[in-house]
């Protein structure tokens, strides 16, 4: 045993985290808030390996594993890198093209028979839509679907399209798939809110070593220093439930796939959660401005709080499967 | 990244699971921790000799002396199966075993190894705890109870408070000022003989009605000086060398123990009737209860994740302190949850109407005892945002 990053794992984070520093820094972050999507980032992405990171590499991958997309996951969650990351991720052996960045696949999860209009993320941007139906996997061609943006998005860079009905596509996977397909994605937006719960943790740390107040920083009052603690506590926790995740997707002889990846959404979800929170109340009043990056944070960990099962979902699948022991 | 067990670990995993499913029955059931000590002792002490013949005691200890030397995997496939199979808690062999041991075996000299080594790894030699005062709690150094040399003898004269097991210890780890003028630099750790004369012990009650504690007040009390361990003024070096193990794989049970509490608590919501329905039907409870389930698997592997690293580096890491905050915090919520799933059956102590009020109330309260002993949770925090993010100190 040695649930520790090995050495190629710690390149691979090494080389994801200072493409997305130098590439998706705050100003740039702002930038592509004016432009909106950004294609050629999402080349750059594909070029990183991103999308065709556990394609094999008679396909054309990199032949990697789960607990390494988690990795660089959470990369990308730390610089919030924009766009729907896991769904082309996912889609790279089911979409030509995605794997390569040539076409940006999105998705959505309709489990639930239903003629209510949905919710699509990024939908003007899309080139293939998966839909996650109880019975398969369906591919949808997102321009025979009238897009109607739905709003201002909560997120800035994730714009929503409200979709009348849903067209019944073409089944590319069955329902397998479906449950494969849940628990990966559940696992990989795991990897995007623990890199959330740790940026926010490092925003509201340095701030409160540089803050002063009362003549000295406000990082040395307990009353501070014990949220942070708090912030570092469960971005570990978070850590270490994405990593496992990671690895028992991996290998399944390690313990129960289920378990895994709803306690690594779970706590993930929380830890962002609350340490994006957090991260507000620590920069006080700036905190509460559009010029402090930590509401970006924020509003990211309810988009990721929305896909593939929130903190009450996965609350009860652990519920049942205590029960079930 | 490797969750995977090697193959000499599973063989160990199931000889120690053979040699448990046997031992564990045949030992009885524990005796309640408020019948009398010698009960206890009993039951606590011969377990240790059991652990001991079979080769399984000091699972951490080097073989040199008596101990299992096992690797730290093999430490965790021990805390796992012990779990499973519930076997008895190391009880009132505690001190002796997580903390007077390790530290005689590191610092002590070769007649106080032969003199507590043997019989404390046998369960023969119980040990107490004598750090805190009442003035020195979170500020341990600030210690006040004085040790005057006089020839071969140390006089100690003080007040020591929270010490375990001391009606029924053969010997004390106890911290003494033997330079006032120093803080930290003055102190000195003896095992010290409760037989001596001017030791008196009052049993201090704690919350749940037992006398797991007491006060200890030391009077004219000549001490040996061959009873020092380490260097005169030295005591605080030795008293950390102590608590890191403490600190090393002393939880590794209880969070295992965890998620069997939330199992039990699931299987007596199933039986409980509330509003015509089961109480496990309310999907509050359900979301409270998966919710401490997914913590107690994240903690889980939390400690694996900290054992990887000890491993690896061969220290233990700075991890410890989140661990024991997150755990202990946990515990309380589960205790909680418990309480209110026994409803008004939790006000009573005994089990009543085939409910386990017993245990899920002994549980819910001595869980209090976890945020306050062994450095405080608001200790905890000052050491992870200090030591770990950087933040500076607070005025001391």
């Amino acid at each position: 045993m040695d649930f520790q990053l090995s050495e190629d794992q710690q390149a691979l984070r090494a080389g994801i985290r200072s493409f997305c520093d130098g590439r998706v820094s705050i100003d740039a972050l702002r930038e592509l808030e004016k432009q909106g999507f950004d294609r050629s980032l999402w080349g750059e992405l594909a070029e990183m390996g991103v999308f065709s990171l556990r394609l094999a590499e008679s396909a054309g991958g990199v032949g990697l594993g789960s607990a390494d997309a988690v990795i660089v996951f959470a990369e990308l969650g730390r610089r919030l890198v924009p766009g729907p990351l896991v769904w082309s991720h996912l889609a790279a052996d089911l979409v030509e093209g995605a794997a390569d960045g040539e076409r940006v696949v999105g998705g959505i999860e309709q489990l639930r028979p239903s003629n209510e209009p949905v919710l699509v993320e990024h939908l003007d941007q899309l080139d293939a839509l998966l839909v996650l139906r109880k019975d398969g996997v369906y591919r949808v061609d997102p321009k025979s679907v009238p897009a109607q943006s739905a709003g201002t998005p909560l997120d800035p860079f994730t714009p929503i399209f409200v979709v009348k009905s849903l067209p019944q596509g073409e089944r590319v996977g069955d329902a397998a798939l479906v449950h494969k397909l849940r628990l990966e994605g559940a696992a990989l937006a795991a990897a995007q809110l623990l890199g959330i719960a740790e940026m926010t943790t490092e925003l509201a740390t340095d701030y409160a070593k540089k803050r002063e107040q009362f003549d000295r920083p406000i990082g040395s009052f307990q009353a501070i220093k014990h949220i942070l603690a708090d912030c570092y506590t469960r971005q570990e926790l978070a850590r270490v439930a994405a990593y496992a995740a990671g690895a028992t997707l991996d290998d399944p002889s390690v313990g129960s796939v289920e378990r895994a990846v709803a306690t690594a959404k779970l706590i993930a979800g929380d830890a962002a959660m609350k340490n994006a929170r957090a991260c507000v109340q620590v920069h006080g009043g700036m905190g509460y401005t559009w010029e402090i990056p930590a509401h970006y944070y924020l509003k990211r960990v309810w988009v990721l709080e929305n896909m593939f099962g929130d903190v009450h979902e996965h609350a009860e699948r652990m519920a049942e499967i205590v029960a079930a022991d | 990244m490797d969750l995977r067990y090697s193959a000499s670990d599973e063989a160990f995993r199931k000889e120690l699971r053979a040699w448990l499913a046997d031992a564990v029955p045949a030992h009885g059931p524990r005796p309640s921790e408020r019948v009398d000590w010698d009960a206890r002792c009993a039951y606590d002490q011969s377990w240790q000799r059991k652990l001991y013949d079979a080769g399984y005691a000091g699972i951490n200890w080097p073989k040199a002396y008596g101990g299992r030397d096992a690797s730290l995997t093999e430490q965790l496939v021990y805390f796992e199966e012990t779990t499973r199979a519930r076997a008895p808690y190391v009880g009132v062999n505690f001190v002796g075993l997580l903390h007077g041991g390790p530290t005689i075996i590191a610092e002590g000299n070769p007649e106080q190894k032969e003199r507590h080594i043997g019989p404390i790894i046998r369960g023969e030699q119980i040990w107490c705890q004598g750090f805190s005062e009442p003035g020195a709690g979170s500020d341990l150094a600030s210690l006040k109870t004085r040790a005057v040399r006089d020839g071969d003898h140390y006089v100690v004269n003080g007040h020591k408070i929270w010490t375990s097991f001391a009606q029924v210890a053969d010997y004390c780890e106890l911290l003494v000022r033997t330079t006032p003028e120093e803080k930290h630099r003055g102190i000195t750790w003896l095992a010290m003989p409760m037989n001596l004369d001017g030791i008196e012990i009052r049993p201090l009650p704690t919350l749940l009605g037992s006398t797991e504690f007491s006060e200890v007040f030391l009077e004219d009390v000549r001490v040996p000086v061959d009873c020092r361990v380490g260097k005169e003024n030295d005591g605080w070096r030795v008293t950390n060398v102590t608590l890191s193990f403490e600190r090393g794989t002393a939880f590794t049970s209880d969070i295992m123990k965890l998620q069997e509490a939330l199992r039990e608590l699931t299987e007596v919501a199933k039986r409980i009737t509330r509003d015509d329905a089961s109480a496990w039907e309310d999907r509050a409870l359900r979301r409270d209860v998966g919710h401490a389930a997914a913590e107690a698997e994240a903690l889980w592997a939390f400690v694996k994740y900290i054992v990887s690293e000890a491993q690896r580096t061969g220290l233990p890491g700075t991890s410890g302190s989140c661990l024991k905050l997150y755990y202990t915090e946990l515990k309380q919520r589960i205790g909680e949850l418990s309480m209110r799933v026994l409803g008004r059956a939790a006000l009573v102590r005994e089990d009543i109407a085939g409910l386990p009020s017993e245990e899920f109330v002994f549980q819910a309260l001595q869980s209090l005892s976890m945020t306050i002993a062994a450095g405080s949770s608001q200790i905890q925090r000052n050491i992870i945002s200090e030591r770990i993010l950087g933040l500076p100190k607070e005025r001391r």
